[in-house]
């Protein structure tokens, strides 16, 4: 085994004594791209609806729950998938949030929430992580599609235009602050800040 | 003899016959009624699928609208879409209770609402108010299918002190 482990070593440290240089320069390149692009695609792939709901916790509890919200259907037509909310568009934050999603892995393998009865246990704690992650970045995923900047408060209702032109603007509150449970069932919201 | 036998007959042969002409009648009077009434189908016939009305928009003005009766209970003058009122939440007190009413400027549920059936008050809105939906709607920016001829007290107080002054 150790001898084995040493061939490997040997023949990584020495120069090529066959390949010429272009062969590995170039190789090299090429596969650098295959490998670079086919990890994207294959993140890319888990960050599909389609994946999300592949695992029946996704698909009977938070999808179902979706279905009947504003981002789901709606009068323009555009639809929030899971990843739009949940993963963070920039690369860096992406695979930080893919590396915690790990865990999410863990559970679905050891179902920590494969009935509804432990989803709705375990809501408020999940629930929190979200408004958490939004509260920290700034409600970034709402960003990406709600830009302060554009609002038309004249076109809002009075009371949403009072609220976003006084506490949104002043950066005092984010997005999700008040909009909690805009596309999924609240949990039981005894202590949370505003109900 | 046998001109009372056929009398007796003739007066039974009325006495059953005329319940059922009373009730043939009244059908045909239902009919009538019935059809005169403004439906959703407006005289569609039975075998043809009507196209559906428009639905119309909630109002959503935050402008309070008047009672037509003093007990009334106030209606909604703004959207609830997706609001939920279930065991876990109750998304109208977060703006509607107490302690919330001075961040929201919304107007407080009355405190009739914190007593239970035997009046005594309760620290929470009580289980019998909770569902704010069972009484309190939203409205619709729609006309009425049927004309409301409802007269208020006070308009028929009204009009029997002018009627009286008349006299």
């Amino acid at each position: 085994m150790k001898n084995i482990l040493m061939i490997g070593w040997r023949t990584l440290t020495k120069p090529s004594g066959y390949y010429s240089l272009g062969v590995l320069v170039i190789g090299g390149f090429i596969a650098g791209i295959i490998f670079w692009g086919g990890f994207n695609t294959a993140l890319e792939v888990t960050n599909t609806e389609k994946f999300c709901i592949s695992c029946h916790e996704m698909e009977n509890n938070v999808y179902e729950e979706l279905k009947t919200t504003i981002h789901f259907s709606n009068r323009s037509g555009v639809r929030a998938t899971c990843p739009d909310c949940h993963v963070p568009h920039n690369w860096t934050d992406k695979i930080a949030r893919k590396m915690k999603a790990s865990k999410e892995v863990w559970g679905a393998i050891f179902g920590t929430i494969n009935t509804r009865e432990k989803f709705l246990v375990h809501r408020k704690r999940l629930a929190q992580n979200e408004w958490e992650r939004l509260k920290a970045n700034d409600s970034l995923e709402c960003r990406n599609c709600h830009n302060f900047d554009y609002m038309d408060f004249t076109e809002q209702s009075e009371r949403a235009s009072y609220q976003h032109s006084t506490a949104l603007a002043s950066g005092e509150k984010t997005c999700i602050d008040c909009h909690k449970g805009i596309a999924h069932q609240l949990p039981d919201m005894k202590g949370v800040e505003g109900w | 003899m046998k001109n009372l036998n056929l009398a007796a007959i003739a007066s039974l042969l009325v006495l059953a016959v005329s319940p059922i002409m009373y009730s043939l009648n009244a059908n045909a009077a239902d009919k009538e009624t019935v059809n005169s009434v403004a439906t959703l189908r407006d005289a569609t016939p039975i075998d043809v699928q009507k196209e559906p009305n428009i639905i119309p928009k909630v109002i959503n003005k935050d402008i309070k609208q008047g009672r037509n009766y003093p007990m009334q209970p106030p209606v909604i003058p703004h959207t609830t879409r997706s609001y939920e009122v279930n065991k876990n939440n109750n998304k109208c007190m977060s703006c509607h209770s107490r302690h919330r009413t001075e961040k929201s400027q919304a107007p407080m549920v009355s405190v009739t609402h914190y007593m239970d059936r035997d009046g005594n008050f309760l620290a929470e809105v009580s289980p019998r108010r909770y569902f704010c939906n069972q009484c309190h709607v939203t409205q619709l920016d729609a006309e009425p299918l049927v004309e409301n001829t409802f007269v208020d007290m006070h308009t028929l107080m009204k009009q029997k002190t002018t009627s009286a002054k008349e006299h």
